[in-house]
């Protein structure tokens, strides 16, 4: 089987505040087969927002590649980066991320536009799928945090990318939100076909995957090992 | 399509500031509009309008004065002329058409004139004769008037009416003439300063109560019509370079130009005003949108998560402030219509030039296009700013 995230030798430094440079991730070696879900613990601390956005092409690493669904995400300029990310990854966050002046539906077309594609019936098929049929005009502000989610959710997967990445997704639900919503990601997954990535700290939320790990295992910078 | 969404959902959600934007856009281009159509009508019309004379012959003195007095019926005579230099004009081969005015009266503020009947058979314009509405002309010989449409409206004057001159150019209550005049006709509009006169024979103003004897034979000038352009250059040469009494203003359109040359810095001062309207507007615009920054990087930061790219987020602050200065253009054509009914309103009571704030002219479209242009200048600072917003440090908290 194929991997759709493929990480050599990367690396990736922040100058403090301080003005003294500091080593966030430092990964020898990470992949992420096709259609796998995989859920890395991931204390505070140990830079796993740093990690997603590394493999989402929102930051270059200092050295190293990132490969995602075939393509060398790291070698690409920043449109090229962009215009992977829009056509190949889902971004699910913490914070719903959800654009407040748009409608739920249009959250979820922009979530297909930047990669050039419009399909109105596709956008209403995915809320529908999430169970918000009845909700499609409504502001994100008239919505439940857990209705909020699901919104993400239909907004990551609209274009049926082949990685769906996710980051605490969540941690802003009660128990009962928390797990209906990680159901939905997990079911919409392997629906679509999609490879999900979702770190977390919550054992209820680990526990579920059959695939786990430890991000500090992965990334030297979290266990204090610092790449020279 | 995504990009005119996201910029109308922003501009949406800032409605207010767009709103207060897009109206000082708008009273800007109101102004340019304005300021250039009265500017450009007024020299047009003013230079243009010659009553279809080609001179006046008047006393020695300024050939301005002379103009305005006698041919739009401003400001005051120079000074009179005796009847009989119209009569050596009349008998110059070189002249077509010589018609005495005298002036002197006016029955509330509105001029009257004195002349003879030759001068509603002269064409005013080309192919454009005075006609009646209603009524017939004066009898020569008679105390009658005939009124120009405008100050027959305004001063609610019908057939048969009576009225009293008063002594003067302006209206002053204790100057009123014991003469009566009974309106005999009124004329249809010429949309020329003839419309706010009221005409009356030559000698009823020659004759009238109070006017010294010594002046009964005298006029206030004659208006000339030459019989060929040459004629125009031996008259000029006749009465202003050889002779010392007598002044022509020839030709009528070239004497209004240089009074149009004279105020010329008038102009650009509104023009320059206007102008400095519309960087404020472009100014208020860039503070607009620079300011919502701040609150919109996190929406900007999403939207770059979600793969939008850089030039698409500079293109839509871009979109979002042209459009802006295209909605105020829009609005400017209301603000420009309330002004123009204002001037043109003003100047036709003051004049009788009737502007008309609707043909086509260049300004209307170089304004809009030159203000939404200015719109994109002022939208690239805020759209620098989107463009330059940091992701990762956005879109979440990193840990």
């Amino acid at each position: 089987m194929n991997n759709v995230v493929q990480i050599t030798g990367v690396t990736k430094r922040y100058r403090s505040p301080e003005g003294e440079i500091q080593t966030v991730v430092d990964i020898p070696e990470f992949q992420l087969e096709e259609r796998r879900q995989l859920a890395l613990c991931g204390a505070s601390g140990t830079g796993k927002t740093t990690f997603l956005n590394l493999i989402a092409g929102i930051l270059k690493p200092d050295e190293g590649e990132v490969k995602v669904a075939g393509k060398t995400m790291s070698a690409l300029d920043e449109a090229g980066r962009d215009r992977l990310r829009a056509a190949s990854i889902g971004y699910i966050f913490q914070t719903f991320n959800l654009l407040q002046g748009f409608t739920c539906l249009e959250n979820v077309l922009l979530g297909m536009a930047f990669s050039g594609k419009s399909d109105l019936a596709q956008a209403r098929q995915m809320l529908e799928r999430v169970g918000l049929s009845g909700r499609m005009n409504h502001s994100p502000s008239q919505l439940s945090t857990g209705q909020q989610q699901r919104v993400a959710v239909a907004r990551a997967l609209v274009n049926k990318p082949p990685l769906v990445l996710a980051d605490e997704p969540t941690g802003n639900l009660d128990p009962e939100n928390a797990r209906q919503s990680l159901a939905l990601i997990r079911e919409t997954c392997e629906e679509n076909g999609a490879a999900l990535l979702l770190v977390s700290h919550d054992e209820k939320v680990l526990n579920q995957f059959e695939h786990r790990s430890d991000l500090a295992e992965i990334n030297r910078a979290a266990r204090g090992e610092v790449a020279l | 399509m995504t990009t005119l969404l996201i910029a109308r959902k922003s501009l949406k959600q800032h409605a207010l500031s767009t709103a207060v934007t897009a109206l000082s856009v708008a009273l800007a281009a109101g102004l340019l509009m304005s300021v250039w159509v009265v500017k450009e009508q007024s020299r047009d019309l003013f230079t243009t309008m010659t009553g279809g004379y080609d001179a006046v012959l008047g006393a020695r003195g300024s050939k301005l004065q002379l103009v305005l007095n006698s041919i739009f019926h401003l400001e005051a005579s120079p000074g009179n002329i005796p009847y009989s230099a119209l009569e050596t004009l009349r008998r110059n081969r070189r002249v077509e058409a010589a018609i005495p005015i005298a002036v002197g009266d006016n029955y509330l503020g509105y001029r009257l004139v004195g002349t003879e009947l030759q001068m509603f058979e002269h064409e005013y314009a080309e192919g454009r004769e005075f006609e009646l509405a209603e009524g017939t002309y004066f009898d020569e010989q008679r105390k009658q008037a005939v009124l120009g449409s405008f100050a027959a409206r305004k001063l609610g004057l019908k057939l048969a009416d009576k009225f009293n001159p008063y002594h003067g150019l302006n209206y002053d209550v204790n100057k009123r003439h014991g003469d009566v005049y009974v309106v005999k006709g009124i004329l249809k509009p010429t949309n020329t300063p003839a419309d706010r006169v009221i005409w009356i024979p030559l000698a009823g103003l020659q004759t009238m109560e109070g006017h010294a004897k010594t002046a009964m034979n005298d006029i206030s000038g004659a208006l000339v019509k030459f019989r060929s352009p040459e004629a125009g250059i031996m008259m000029d040469n006749l009465y202003n370079k050889q002779g010392d009494r007598l002044t022509l203003a020839w030709p009528i359109g070239a004497v209004m130009a240089q009074l149009f040359d004279k105020i010329g810095w008038f102009d650009k001062v509104l023009g320059l005003v206007a102008v400095l309207v519309a960087v404020v507007a472009a100014g208020s615009i860039l503070a607009s949108i620079y300011n919502s920054m701040n609150e919109r990087r996190r929406d900007i930061a999403i939207m770059r998560a979600l793969g939008a790219r850089r030039t698409t987020i500079f293109g839509v602050v871009l979109l979002e402030s042209s459009a802006i200065a295209a909605i105020g253009s829009l609005i400017g054509f209301v603000f420009y219509a309330i002004i123009m009914s204002v001037v043109a309103s003003v100047i036709r009571e003051q004049t009788g030039i009737v502007l008309e704030p609707f043909k086509g002219n260049m300004i209307m479209v170089a304004a809009p296009v030159g203000l939404i242009l200015l719109g994109v200048l002022a939208g690239i600072a805020p759209a620098v700013k989107a463009y330059r917003t940091p992701v990762a440090e956005f879109i979440s908290p990193v840990s």
